[in-house]
C-alpha cells in the first residue's frame, strides 16, 4: 500500500494487508501522535488496511501561522 | 466535542452570549475547529489572522483561513507584520538571543492584545496538549513566574484584554479528528521555523506517556490547576507599567515586542554599514 507521511510530505510503499496497529508498529510511529486517514475516512487501530489502499498518516501536531 | 467545549465555557465562566469575542486564527486545526464549534454553538465570533511573514507557509495558512471564513461568512481581519510593523518573524528571529518560537510567541501575544481593543474577550485555540506541554516545560525549568500565569482564563487587567482557552480540555488529536470529520481544510505542515521547538518535543514525550497511561495529560494539567497553581501566585495581578515606546503594558521600561521590533528593523542597516 501507499503510505503518505508528513513533516515533510513524502510517500513510502509498505506491503499489506495488515491492521492499522501493525502498520504503525512497522513504521515505528506512536499511534497517539497521528490520525490514520483513508480517503475521507478516519481509521482506528483495529481497522484493516489493504495492499491497494492509499493511507495518510497525518501528525496531530501541526501548524498554522 | 461541541458539548465538551460548551461545558468548559460554562464551568470557567469564560464568556456569555452578549460578549464581543475575537478569536486568534492561524489556519491550523485548533483555531479553525474552535471557530466552527463556537459558531455552531451560536456565538458570534470575529477572527483575527496575524501574517507573520514566514514565506509560503504564512501565505498558505492565510489562504486556508480566508477560505474557511468565506465559506461560513465570518468576519475576519488581517494584521500583516511585515507591512504594518516593518519586519517579519524570520527577520526578528535572526537578530535575537531568544528562539524563533519565543520571538513569535511574544509578538503574537502583543498583536492579539492590540487587535482585541474594543472586544470583551480574546479567545485562543490552545488545547490540552499545548497547555500540558507548556506546564511540563515550566516545571522542568521551575519557571515559577510562568507557572503562576498559566490558567484557562486570564482576567482583564489594565491594558490587557481578558483571554480564554475553550479547548483546554480537548486533546490535540481530538481537534485534528474533528477538523477532518467536519471537512475543514487546515495547515497540515509544521512551521518551517519550528525545528527543535521545546513544546513540540515535550508533546511527543507526553504522547508516549499517554500511550502507556491514558488520561495522564489531563491529570497533570488539571491537577495543577486544582492543587498546584495557587502555590505559584495564580490569580495575583501583575504589576504593569506603560512601555516608553508604544505605551502598551509591560513590566519593564520598554516592552519585549518593541525591543524585538527595534532590533529587527535596525539589523539590515548594520549589515549595509
Amino acid at each position: 500500500m501507499k503510505v503518505i507521511l508528513r513533516h515533510p510530505k513524502r510517500e513510502v510503499v509498505v506491503e499489506g494487508p495488515s491492521s492499522v496497529r501493525e502498520l504503525l508498529e512497522h513504521l515505528s510511529i506512536v499511534p497517539e501522535s497521528v490520525l490514520v486517514i483513508r480517503g475521507d475516512e478516519l481509521l482506528t487501530r483495529s481497522d484493516r488496511v489493504d495492499a491497494e489502499d492509499t493511507i495518510e498518516l497525518r501528525p496531530v501536531i501541526s501548524g498554522g501561522a | 466535542m461541541q458539548r465538551q467545549v460548551a461545558r468548559t465555557i460554562h464551568d470557567y465562566e469564560m464568556f456569555g452570549g452578549e460578549d464581543r469575542l475575537l478569536l486568534g486564527v492561524s489556519g491550523g486545526k485548533d483555531s479553525l475547529a474552535l471557530w466552527d464549534i463556537l459558531t455552531e454553538l451560536g456565538y458570534s465570533v470575529d477572527g483575527i489572522y496575524l501574517h507573520l511573514g514566514i514565506g509560503e507557509y504564512s501565505s498558505e495558512s492565510l489562504q486556508l483561513t480566508e477560505r474557511f471564513a468565506a465559506s461560513r461568512r465570518l468576519e475576519m481581519r488581517i494584521i500583516d507584520l511585515p507591512v504594518d510593523y516593518g519586519f517579519s518573524i524570520p527577520q526578528a528571529a535572526a537578530g535575537q538571543s531568544r528562539s524563533a518560537c519565543s520571538v513569535c510567541g511574544l509578538s503574537k501575544r502583543y498583536l492579539l492584545n492590540e487587535a482585541a481593543d474594543g472586544y470583551d474577550v480574546l479567545v485562543t485555540g490552545h488545547n490540552l496538549d499545548d497547555e500540558a506541554a507548556t506546564l511540563l516545560g515550566n516545571v522542568l525549568t521551575w519557571n515559577t513566574e510562568y507557572l503562576g500565569r498559566q490558567a484557562p482564563v486570564l482576567p482583564a487587567v489594565e491594558g490587557l484584554v481578558r483571554k480564554v482557552k475553550p479547548l483546554i480540555r480537548v486533546a490535540e488529536r481530538e481537534t485534528a479528528a474533528y477538523a477532518v470529520l467536519r471537512g475543514i481544510e487546515y495547515e497540515v505542515e509544521e512551521c518551517p521555523m519550528v525545528a527543535g521547538n521545546t513544546v513540540n518535543r515535550l508533546k511527543e514525550r507526553m504522547n508516549l506517556l499517554e500511550e502507556q497511561s491514558p488520561g495522564v495529560k489531563q491529570q497533570f494539567l488539571f491537577g495543577f490547576f486544582e492543587r498546584g497553581a495557587e502555590h505559584f501566585g495564580a490569580g495575583t495581578k501583575p504589576e504593569l507599567g506603560s512601555c516608553l515606546s508604544c505605551g502598551g503594558p509591560t513590566t519593564g521600561a520598554v516592552c519585549a515586542f518593541c525591543r524585538v521590533r527595534d532590533r529587527a528593523i535596525r539589523l539590515p542597516e548594520k549589515g549595509d554599514a
